[in-house]
């Protein structure tokens, strides 16, 4: 029954292709059988939508006249710093910076109302953007100072460039201490007062391909509201993680480096993002289609919250200590019930990525081929697999004496 | 009859620093829990309380009150959500002392129950995307 991309491609053009969602396929694989399923429908739609910290944005903001060489000075966005180790002109903002007059954790725990995420939402939404910039003046780019607004719409390259999103499976956060802990997994109660998660489970786009055989390097995606592509495989992708049956992985393991034009991209996709006590990021809406080439793929895409687990971290000391230690594991449909039992208690839980925005990319981006809008693409390259013996290391540590 | 309700009082500066909730209870017999107290720089006060008693009674607790010079507001409108900007994640939910978050088990979008909010402001900065906003 193999299909491949340009057959599939040839029926989207036609209005002919069959599109689910990777929860909607669920039920219809139990219905019809996987065999039936595979040779039914052409393509399974993903989504999810989470606080994403390794994302930014680079921004070629034309030359002034007289010009500036930004490179090797500062430049501020909204008071928050940007990058300026380009040339000239080019810029980046990444999610977690904040301004330099941020009081931090000083009174813990600190607020952190707004950084780089904020900024990169603010510019989508087509708001002015304040930008303060020194310089330290050269023959040819003899101006030391700028002061401007901003607008996205009169930039030159606006491009979202986000080095690791979309984890394939993450930590569940607990934390057994005797207080409050401020984490990036969010406010966690004393004494497993409460237990957050974060993963969009059986709609996750490397859930629903768990050894990467269709999602590779050149992938049309949905980011941000708009069309983007994976770049490459994400920082600290580990294919080598131990796995269920079914391929899963249990802890986190791959993702994904993605990139696209940010002024076809949209705020509701893009939103600033506040963590107590840790700073700024920005949630980050991605989907994933998913060709159906072959049977083998189709039942990849029928995972359920009940099949994909992982592991409950203790935030208050295996976490910030990098201990090997966990308190156990845990199904997304126990983390879905609302608790947890552990260590003999019933610990309720909460997550950090949005189920139902989710649900509305998968939706959007089934739409989105339905209507011809998004051709499905062949990867360029594969992303890494487990045959690639890639393993996330630690730092290795290694004192400077001088 | 007896009523049980969550009001915000706000006091001028010229009544901070006198008497007045105590008079609830030895006037009019009210039961009262303070759930909120602050004083702002400007010395204006600020109070969130639970306010219990006979109806007659509750009615007259009140118009003292308000005889008094205290600005007296019902609580529910206190705390909103900005629906613009929730993006129904759920960190909320266990943040919440009263249980006013409650996630529909089908959908999976977050509801809020204004009605079982106190106003104790947990949520506010614990919430990602900033979308639940206290007013007074």
């Amino acid at each position: 029954m193999a299909k491949t991309i340009a057959e599939i491609n040839e029926k989207i053009k036609q209005g002919k292709a069959v599109v689910v969602t990777a929860e909607e396929i669920i039920g219809i694989a139990k219905e019809k059988g996987i065999k039936k399923a595979a040779q039914e429908v052409d393509v399974v739609t993903t989504g999810t939508f989470g606080p994403m910290c390794s994302s930014g944005a680079y921004l070629n903001i034309g030359h002034s006249k007289p010009r500036i060489k930004l490179g090797g000075g500062r430049a501020y966005l909204n008071d928050v710093p940007a990058y300026t180790g380009l040339a000239a002109a080019d810029i980046f903002i990444g999610s977690n910076a904040l301004p330099d007059d941020d009081p931090r954790n000083k009174i813990h725990p600190g607020e952190f109302n707004y950084g780089g995420g904020h900024v990169i939402e603010e510019l989508v939404a087509g708001k002015d953007i304040r930008l303060v910039a020194t310089a330290y003046g050269t023959d040819c780019y003899p101006r030391k100072r700028l002061e401007t607004w901003i607008n996205i719409k009169d930039l030159n390259e606006v491009v979202l460039f986000n080095i690791r999103n979309a984890y394939q499976n993450y930590n569940v956060a607990a934390n057994t201490s005797d207080r409050t802990i401020y984490t990036y997994m969010g406010v966690l109660r004393a004494d497993l007062g409460n237990i957050n998660f974060c993963s969009a489970g059986q709609l996750s786009p490397l859930l629903n391909d768990p050894y990467y055989k269709t999602i590779g390097i050149g992938t049309k995606i949905f980011l941000g509201g708009g069309i983007g592509f994976v770049a490459w495989h994400g920082t600290q992708h580990n294919p080598n993680v131990p796995r269920t049956e079914n391929g899963v992985p249990t802890r986190g393991a791959g993702a994904l480096c993605v990139i696209g034009d940010l002024k076809q991209m949209s705020p509701k996709w893009l939103v600033g993002t506040s963590m107590l006590g840790y700073g700024c990021t920005i949630t980050v809406g991605i989907g994933v289609p998913i060709p159906i080439l072959s049977e083998e793929i189709l039942r990849y895409t029928t995972v359920t919250d009940a099949e994909i687990f992982s592991a409950i971290v203790d935030y208050s000391d295996a976490y910030p200590n990098l201990k090997p230690d966990i308190l156990g594991e845990v199904s997304y449909a126990q983390l879905k019930s609302g608790k947890v039992t552990l260590q003999g208690r019933e610990v309720p839980t909460a997550s950090l990525s949005s189920y139902p925005r989710a649900v509305e990319i998968a939706n959007t981006l089934k739409e989105w081929i339905l209507s011809g809008k998004l051709l499905l693409t062949e990867p360029v390259a594969p992303l890494p697999g487990v045959e690639s013996g890639i393993t996330f290391k630690p730092l290795n540590e290694r004192p400077i004496e001088e | 009859m007896a009523v049980s309700k969550r009001i915000v009082l706000h006091f001028p500066k010229r009544m901070v620093d006198r008497p007045i909730v105590c008079r609830l209870v030895k006037d009019y017999d009210l039961e009262f829990n303070i759930l909120k107290a602050s004083i702002t720089p400007e010395k204006e006060g600020l109070m969130i309380l639970e306010l219990s008693g006979e109806q007659g009674e509750y009615d007259k607790g009140i118009r003292y009150l308000t005889k008094s010079g205290v600005e007296i507001q019902s609580l529910s409108q206190d705390v909103l959500r900005n629906e613009e900007r929730c993006t129904h994640c759920g960190a909320c939910i266990t943040i919440c002392p009263t249980g006013a978050f409650e996630l529909d088990p089908i959908t999976r979008w977050v509801n809020f129950h204004d009605e079982k909010c106190l106003a104790c402001g947990l949520c506010i900065k614990a919430c990602p995307p900033r979308a639940m906003e206290v007013h007074f």
